[in-house]
């Protein structure tokens, strides 16, 4: 439904995506996640049509960007990251006018199912400049699923949604993800974690990395983390586990907890807090620590700023 | 087609969402008005000694003159604004043609000035009423005719500049400018020169109302001048948007 080869687009001397190819199947929801300016938004707008690529070609349900731009626009949905709306129209009116350039028969009650869908009944009669910023984003959100189009592409979806809606929109791109193609953009690694099937984490204009969530987890973890914490003092603690055997890099927190390692497969967890209760500890937390996507993240894109 | 209408009637309905268009709509109905009253009153008089009857002319000649002042601001947010809110991108991924956009924003803002031309329309009617055996309404046809390609022709131009800027007040003056040049400027030199003058004058806007439809003669040159026109600025406004594509 999508597939991208070679994709290159420069602006000017500046080089925003670098000979980029992936594909995505009906059916499926790809995440692309990647830090601000890594040339996400470029891809997407080449996608949609919206502009053309310096190199490279791309195909989106079945039809060339380039080419056959008007028969892409036809059957790709399409939310852009700054959810641009006429703020003096109302919402039904400017979903109606959307509907009209895309020729839907029967608009009035297909705008009426949309905004079921998103949520916004009630405001149907507002004005788009009176409404929230989440409730924006879902103005953006219906008007593109009005055409019920075979490619989706939503450049952050859930960015200014309270915690609330966030689930509701997921849950919805999710359904719709189950029989066309979503490709969406993101920067909340939990967010691709949590809907997406396939994940591509792009930096500097190129994919570094492309798998599921899962698989990209299992690749770079070597070893499994765990987290010990005990009531009280605890000197003599980190002696104490490193006597259990296949128990690797411990380390004594400031906090008076310790962190330690073990290989893949070998779970040493059950003699660790045989030892601690053993040797007179009150055992309150032992948690495994598993590598989160925004350690891989980091990791993979090489990024200086540390926010655990 | 249907897309350049979608475009236009959303187009026409934000004008009269908007107080600017309800101020370009006085500036010109208000003048136009007092302009009439002004020729009833003094035709009023000449008629007790014999003089001739009113006329439209001069105030279908008031029309188009303010047009050139008041029809930039009509035309300066059509697509500039558009550029700058990002809604440009909607319509850029919407399944229609630049082309399609760019005539729908001219024929919705020709859609609003042929509305308050309608309303002058009241004038000759007026006029008709107090004249015997009553006005001369080929006349009035053919000046409302030239009225209707002027302001289209300018709304053109002035569409596809909107279209070259992101900032309004930008497509305002440079609109302005254009007009104020083709208005006055491009046939001063043309009483000066040996050859050539008859090019500066064709240029000319305000030889191609005054002097012909306003008065009755309807001229090929002057409808292949303002299409010419309108081709020009619809030409302008379709490659302003597909450059920005490039971009």
């Amino acid at each position: 439904m999508i597939k991208v080869s070679g994709l290159t687009k420069d602006y000017g001397a500046r080089r925003a995506i670098h000979n980029l190819s992936f594909d995505a199947q009906q059916g499926e929801i790809v995440g692309f996640l990647g830090p601000n300016g890594a040339g996400k938004t470029t891809t997407m707008r080449i996608l949609t049509g919206y502009m053309p690529p310096t190199d490279g070609e791309a195909i989106v349900a079945g039809y060339d960007v380039v080419e056959e731009s008007l028969e892409v626009r036809k059957r790709v949905g399409y939310l852009p990251e700054t959810v641009p709306l006429y703020t003096d129209m109302v919402v039904f009116d400017y979903l109606k006018f959307m509907g009209e350039l895309r020729k839907i028969p029967n608009v009035d009650a297909r705008v009426d199912e949309v905004l079921d869908m998103v949520g916004l009944v009630e405001r149907a009669n507002g004005y788009i400049g009176n409404l929230s910023k989440g409730m924006r984003q879902r103005v953006g959100l219906a008007q593109a699923l009005l055409h019920r189009p075979e490619v989706l592409i939503l450049d952050e979806p859930t960015i200014g949604l309270d915690p609330g809606q966030v689930v509701e929109v997921r849950k919805l791109i999710r359904d719709i993800g189950k029989d066309r193609t979503v490709l969406l953009s993101t920067h909340l690694l939990n967010e691709a974690q949590n809907i997406c099937d396939r994940v591509l984490i792009i930096n500097k204009g190129k994919i570094v990395a492309e798998d599921t969530t899962e698989n990209l987890q299992a690749r770079l973890i070597g070893a499994e983390r765990v987290i010990l914490r005990v009531r009280g003092e605890a000197d003599e603690l980190a002696k104490t586990i490193k006597q259990v055997k296949g128990v690797q890099g411990v380390e004594t927190k400031e906090d008076g907890s310790v962190e330690f390692e073990f290989a893949s497969g070998k779970d040493v967890r059950p003699e660790v807090a045989r030892q601690v209760i053993n040797s007179g500890y009150d055992l309150i937390e032992l948690r495994p620590l598993g590598m989160s996507l925004e350690e891989i993240f980091l990791e993979l894109t090489g990024s200086d700023n540390k926010k655990k | 087609m249907r897309n350049i209408w979608t475009i236009a009637k959303r187009e026409y309905d934000t004008y009269f969402n908007s107080p600017l268009a309800y101020v370009v709509a006085f500036s010109i109905l208000l003048p136009m008005g007092i302009y009439f009253a002004l020729i009833m009153f003094v035709s009023s008089q000449q008629a007790m000694m014999g003089g001739p009857a009113p006329e439209t002319s001069p105030i279908n000649w008031l029309f188009v003159f303010l047009m050139i002042f008041l029809s930039p601001a009509l035309t300066m947010r059509l697509l500039s604004d558009e550029a700058r809110m990002g809604t440009l991108e909607l319509l850029l991924t919407a399944p229609i043609r630049d082309f399609e956009l760019v005539a729908g924003k001219w024929l919705g803002s020709l859609l609003f000035v042929l509305a308050i031309a309608a309303l002058t329309l009241v004038f000759p009617i007026i006029i008709n009423n107090y004249v015997t055996p009553g006005i001369d309404w080929m006349v009035i046809i053919s000046s409302y005719l030239g009225m209707i390609l002027v302001s289209a022709a300018l709304l053109a131009l002035g569409t596809g500049i909107s279209a070259i800027f992101t900032n309004q007040f930008a497509a305002f003056f440079v609109t302005l400018g254009l007009f104020f040049f083709l208005w006055f400027m491009v046939g001063l030199p043309a009483s000066y020169l040996q050859e050539g003058g008859d090019v500066l004058n064709y240029l000319s806007l305000s030889t191609h109302f005054s002097q012909s439809m306003n008065n009755g003669t309807i001229n090929l040159g002057d409808i292949v001048y303002y299409l010419s026109l309108i081709a020009l600025g619809l030409f302008t406004g379709t490659t302003a948007v597909e450059i920005r594509r490039w971009r």
